[in-house]
């Protein structure tokens, strides 16, 4: 039988490969990018398990309003992504360090 | 006679002031015209008070002239204490000061720091003034400091010279040994008494000399002790008793005249004067007696004799007033007051006059010192010739001329001071002051036989121009030689045995020793009789003899001395060791203790670790936090991952 720890582990997993993805890469932003969706998608993950397990759909409701929210950010993120593009000629991430004070 | 005081105290310092500020615009003539008005204004008003005094019937006046401060229970004052013992001073001082003033218009002639010099000499005036005047241990002690500056400040008169720049800083760091001792004294004095004013002081000092104080723990010394040893620290300094007379011999760096008037004739008898004034307290403390007289015994022999080696004309004569003044130190020790005052007072006349002869012949030598490329001067300069020969003969008592009474009574009244014991206290000091006389004589008539006659030694181009030196020069000789020669008839007998001095000095009925001597005392012409039947008057004769035998009869003579004797000759030749033990020793272990401290703590410390260290830390610190802002994306996110998990853990495991 397929328990809740089950869904929760397979959640926990997908954040750290994430994680992982976002630390590990350092040359291409866009898989920054898919990333973070995974991040999202783990997030939902979660959301989805709990609700079937409390019987509550409030977090299923949830999960429509991050996807939505997602692929708002995923379209502002890729369009960012193309105007750096234009100007830097690059989406290396390891260049992309003018930040430093 | 309240006007007359201010007057006597002011007028040099004005006169200082315009010399001094207004120099470059009055000119040198209207200087030297300024401040000799003024000195010779104090000088005749100091000897109308010491003729009111005497002759008029003055009693001796305690004024308070101005409230400086008062605080709790200390009250800061400027007065005056005028009494028999401070207008013989002040006489003394304004005279030979205004003796000085005339010398040194000859003198000073060619020197661009004229108008300097006499604005100097004007304030060193007013300081001297103000310290013998004093009625409180506080004025004391500002004219005390007074002097020693503006002696700092002629000693490095000719401040391009390395020399006079070395000397005059010698002088004033002995001098503050001295000071610290002396400063120590008056404050003690305070805390014992709660009062700075000398004739509160004086009024509870029997008191005093019932307690004790524990410097140390378990060790209780006596209060009276105890101070006056410290006071008399101060004399020693300022006085030049050993083993704080090194400063002295290296002052002749400075011009002769303040040779003269400084360090011969007034501020280092200033010490002196302050241990007679201080008799009531002195009186209640034998320990301190036998102190004094002990260190005024060792400095007048064994100053004398390093006065014998000297080729300098000017530290000849200087170490005979460091002998003097320790003869002077003798007589206080053995409560002899009157006798110490009565030599100070001879002694400035003629070692002023010495010092201005000296200075004569050094101006025709053109400022040439040393006495071996001397001789024969006396055929060009037949005045300093004559008044030199004066005061060389005041100077080792010859029968009849001012030293003589004050030297001779001086040994009379330290032969007669059983009160020490007959132990070692009253041998050295009996047999100091006498074997000093031949010493003196010896050393005196070395440098007049080697400088007025015997060959003449000096190059051709000096002798051509040699002659008699001008009236400016050659008239204080005479002024200060006839007080030299006939001072002592009529001052001998009321100063020592007339009570001159009233109630100024205190001696116990035990100690006094001059009341003993007047009972045998007939008068200043038996005295002179009686000079034949005194082993003085012959040890003078023979230290004279001697002199004349070696130095003019048989100049070879004192070659094979000095080269079998090399031994000897060396430890006199570098004044006992003395400087060499001060300079590498003490000096040279403080300028060790100096570097360290500013190397090691202010360089390394200070500077190295706390100030720049903590600069440099805050640098290092901030460049390891710079890693940090690497201005890369994943490392942030891994800081926040990183962050949120402690976050988290802590959540979990510790709440």
């Amino acid at each position: 039988m397929i328990g809740l720890q089950h869904y929760l582990t397979l959640s926990a997993m997908l954040f750290v490969l994430s994680i992982a993805g976002i630390i590990i890469n350092r040359r291409n932003l866009i898989l920054l990018l898919m990333c973070i969706e995974l991040m999202l998608l783990a997030v939902n993950f979660n959301f989805i398990a709990f609700s079937r397990y409390l019987g509550d759909e409030t977090g299923q409701v949830f999960v429509f309003f991050i996807l939505t929210v997602a692929a708002a950010e995923a379209a502002i993120g890729l369009a960012i992504l193309v105007v750096l593009f234009r100007n830097r000629r690059s989406i290396n991430v390891q260049e992309l360090n003018t930040m430093k004070g | 006679m309240y006007s007359y005081y201010l007057t006597i105290v002011l007028a040099p310092l004005a006169a200082a002031i315009v010399a001094g500020l207004f120099g470059k615009q009055i000119g040198r003539g209207w200087a030297h015209s300024i401040t000799i008005f003024a000195v010779g204004l104090s000088c005749v008003l100091s000897f109308y008070v010491l003729y009111q005094m005497y002759w008029g019937g003055a009693t001796s006046e305690n004024i308070s002239v101005y409230t400086w401060a008062v605080t709790d229970g200390l009250r800061m004052e400027v007065g005056f204490l005028v009494d028999r013992l401070t207008v013989l001073m002040m006489a003394v001082v304004a005279f030979v000061s205004f003796t000085v003033h005339i010398y040194t218009i000859g003198y000073m002639s060619d020197d661009p720091g004229y108008q300097r010099f006499f604005s100097y000499i004007s304030l060193f005036t007013f300081s001297m003034l103000m310290l013998v005047m004093s009625n409180n241990f506080l004025q004391l002690f500002f004219g005390w400091e007074a002097v020693g500056l503006v002696s700092y400040l002629l000693i490095g008169f000719w401040f391009k010279r390395e020399t006079a720049i070395f000397a005059n800083l010698k002088a004033f760091l002995v001098n503050r040994v001295g000071d610290f001792g002396f400063i120590l004294g008056i404050a003690a004095i305070f805390t014992f008494t709660g009062s700075l004013d000398y004739v509160t002081v004086f009024a509870s000092a029997e008191s005093v000399a019932g307690q004790s104080i524990e410097v140390f723990p378990g060790t209780p010394w006596n209060a009276m002790t105890l101070i006056c040893i410290l006071l008399f620290i101060g004399a020693m300094g300022k006085s030049a008793q050993a083993p704080l007379h090194v400063w002295l011999p290296d002052s002749m760096e400075g011009p002769t005249p303040i040779s003269a008037l400084i360090h011969a004739a007034t501020m280092v008898t200033a010490g002196i004067f302050m241990v007679a004034r201080m008799s009531p307290l002195f009186e209640l403390s034998t320990t301190a007696l036998a102190v004094v007289i002990v260190i005024g015994a060792i400095t007048a022999f064994f100053m004398g004799l390093l006065g014998i080696v000297q080729n300098d004309i000017k530290r000849v004569v200087a170490y005979s007033t460091l002998s003097q003044l320790g003869y002077m130190t003798v007589a206080l020790g053995a409560s002899a007051y009157s006798a110490a005052i009565f030599h100070l007072m001879t002694h400035a006349f003629f070692k002023a006059l010495l010092f201005l002869a000296a200075g004569s012949v050094i101006i025709a030598m053109h400022h040439e010192q040393d006495i071996r490329k001397m001789g024969g001067v006396r055929k060009y300069m037949p005045i300093t010739y004559w008044t030199a020969l004066i005061g060389s003969l005041a100077l080792i008592g010859f029968p009849g001329t001012a030293g003589f009474f004050s030297k001779d009574l001086l040994i009379d009244a330290v032969k007669e001071s059983h009160w020490h014991g007959q132990g070692a206290v009253y041998w050295i000091a009996y047999l100091s002051v006498l074997l000093g006389v031949f010493v003196t004589a010896l050393y005196t008539f070395r440098m007049f036989f080697l400088v007025f006659h015997g060959e003449e030694r000096m190059d051709k181009e000096t002798k051509s121009h040699l002659h008699e030196t001008p009236w400016v020069v050659t008239l204080p000789l005479v002024m200060l030689a006839i007080p030299s020669l006939v001072i002592g008839w009529p001052a001998v007998e009321p100063l020592l045995f007339g009570g001159f001095f009233g109630d100024a000095i205190v001696v116990q009925s035990g100690h006094d020793v001059l009341g003993h001597m007047g009972e045998a005392w007939h008068g200043p012409l038996a005295l002179l009789e009686h000079a034949w039947q005194t082993p003085v008057l012959w040890l003078a004769m023979a230290g004279l003899a001697t002199a004349w035998f070696l130095f003019l009869k048989r100049p070879d003579i004192p070659e094979t001395i000095q080269r079998k004797f090399a031994g000897i000759y060396n430890l006199l030749d570098r004044k006992y060791y003395f400087d060499d033990l001060y300079i590498k020793g003490f000096a040279a272990w403080g300028r060790g203790i100096g570097d360290f401290l500013w190397k090691r703590g202010d360089e390394d410390l200070i500077d190295g670790v706390l100030v720049n260290g903590t600069a440099n830390s805050v640098v290092r610190l901030a460049g390891v936090m710079r890693q940090l802002q690497s201005g890369y994306l994943y490392t942030y996110a891994f800081a926040m991952i990183i962050g949120l998990t402690m976050f988290l853990g802590w959540l979990i495991w510790f709440r």
